[in-house]
């Protein structure tokens, strides 16, 4: 809480403080120069590059049917690393 | 109320009298004292405090931190390795623009270990964007203590104050002290009025994270306040006389500078020994003044060159040394001095290190070597030792 405007008190010093949910505006997908595709032939649905994704940005939508959210995925690989079924491959992205 | 107490108990009620919410310390020798009697008076109630007991003097500064944030006054102490330890939450403290306090006892830096006096430890600290002030006795401590709340605390400031004192030489002393009553202390310091603090329900963070577009700015801000802070501590300083009739010096204090020729330079409790000497030395015809170093950050430029400038000679005594350098205070005595009109030789003596006792002799050496001019050198060295080496 900062305090009473009508004190006529100083500006916070600048950056100090600052307000939470930062991360939903600042994307840092860009980060990355990688990023996972998904080859639905070989999914099985195990779950596995959900769980292990540093970022949490894998979704399952369906069985079989992963989503990663590009906005927020670095490009780390471990998803690929982690599939059991070599069903995610690391593309170079291209912006 | 006028009592005979230890300079550690000086301090001790001087900030149970100014009201802190958190205390925060770890005991370390020569700071125990003052630790121990603020423990005791939180647990006979005569302190409304939380009193946490940590496991080193880095959790002891950042429950500090946290406490400050979260809009409590709050309180630590320590010294030597307890202060380095402490080191990397000050930067912290000063960036977060948090208004602490603590009182930095000095003592030597180890290896080798020794619990004794110097400055090496809060001198080390110097650009650390904490506030410091250097006490001469027990009753400018128990002052300084007050008034470094005042000034922390203040809108123009917001910047950690480390109130420094010379170990077992001011902490184990017994002086007569005037302890002001908590009404004359609640009507110079109001309660702390923070401009933000951490509250659950407007959540917010503190010093996150700055990149290389903002990083520079804020910088830029803590010097522009800790610079404009010198005004504050002025005035703190004659607001304080005012209310309780008692003045030491604002950033700077003089010493029969009037007609001196020769202009010592001191910090801490050496001040008074060298009153002491350059009174004897003034029956003898030489004509020495002195400037007490009050305030050491910010430095006060301005006011060294006023009182500095008209001296044939000035000579730093400093209980501390930039290891590969200069001395400290020196060196910047002699930058401040730089491109004025009149620029006096500015002398460096390095002694008092590990607790070595600063006699009249070593003044006195300091005096022949500085006009046989010696412009670094550390006074009172055991020769026979460093020849058998």
């Amino acid at each position: 809480m900062t305090a009473d405007a009508s004190k006529n008190r100083r500006k916070p010093p600048l950056g100090i403080v600052t307000r939470p949910g930062s991360s939903l505006r600042n994307k840092t997908g860009p980060w990355g120069i990688m990023r996972p595709v998904f080859d639905w032939e070989k999914c099985t649905g195990c779950n596995t590059c959900e769980s292990i994704c540093p970022e949490g940005c894998i979704r399952h939508l369906e069985k079989k049917q992963y989503e990663a959210d590009y906005e927020y995925c670095k490009g780390c690989g471990m998803c690929a690393a982690a599939c059991p079924f070599d069903a995610i491959t690391m593309e170079e992205e291209h912006r | 109320m006028r009592k005979m107490i230890e300079g550690s108990r000086a301090v001790a009620e001087a900030v149970g009298l100014c009201r802190p919410g958190v205390i925060s310390a770890y005991p370390i020798t020569p700071q125990t004292h003052i630790v121990e009697d603020l423990s005791q008076l939180v647990a006979d109630g005569k302190i409304d405090a939380e009193y946490v007991r940590v496991e080193s003097e880095h959790s002891a500064a950042s429950v500090c931190l946290g406490a400050v944030a979260a809009g409590s006054r709050s309180y630590s102490a320590t010294t030597s390795q307890g202060l380095m330890l402490m080191a990397e939450v000050l930067y912290n403290i000063a960036g977060m623009r948090l208004p602490l306090v603590i009182t930095g006892v000095n003592r030597a830096l180890s290896a080798p270990l020794s619990i004794w006096n110097d400055q090496q430890d809060t001198m080390a600290l110097r650009d650390s964007g904490w506030l410091q002030l250097y006490a001469e006795n027990s009753q400018e401590v128990l002052d300084m203590h007050i008034q470094a709340y005042k000034i922390a605390e203040d809108d123009r400031v917001l910047l950690p104050v480390m109130v420094c004192m010379d170990g077992f030489i001011l902490t184990h002393t017994y002086e007569s002290v005037d302890v002001p009553t908590q009404e004359e202390v609640d009507a110079f310091l109001p309660p702390y009025d923070p401009l933000y603090k951490l509250d659950p329900n407007d959540p917010y963070t503190l010093g996150a994270f700055a990149g290389p577009e903002m990083y520079q700015e804020m910088r830029f801000e803590i010097q522009r306040d800790a610079l404009a802070s010198k005004e504050v501590v002025k005035e703190v300083a004659r607001d304080f006389q005012s209310a309780f009739g008692r003045w030491m010096g604002d950033v700077i204090d003089t010493y029969m500078i009037e007609d001196a020729e020769t202009i010592y330079v001191g910090l801490g409790t050496i001040v008074g020994t060298m009153k002491d000497w350059i009174d004897t030395r003034r029956e003898r015809g030489d004509k020495i003044g002195l400037v007490k170093l009050r305030c050491f950050r910010p430095f006060p430029l301005e006011e060294l060159r006023e009182a500095l400038s008209g001296a044939k000679r000035v000579v730093v005594l400093e209980k501390a040394v930039s290891v590969g350098a200069y001395g400290i205070v020196a060196a910047e005595i002699r930058a401040a001095l730089y491109g004025q009109e009149r620029t006096p030789p500015v002398h460096c003596g390095i002694t008092g290190l590990g607790g070595r006792d600063i006699t009249f002799a070593t003044l006195d050496e300091m005096h022949e070597r500085a006009e046989a001019g010696e412009t670094e050198f550390f006074a009172g060295l055991r020769k026979e030792l460093l020849e058998a080496s």
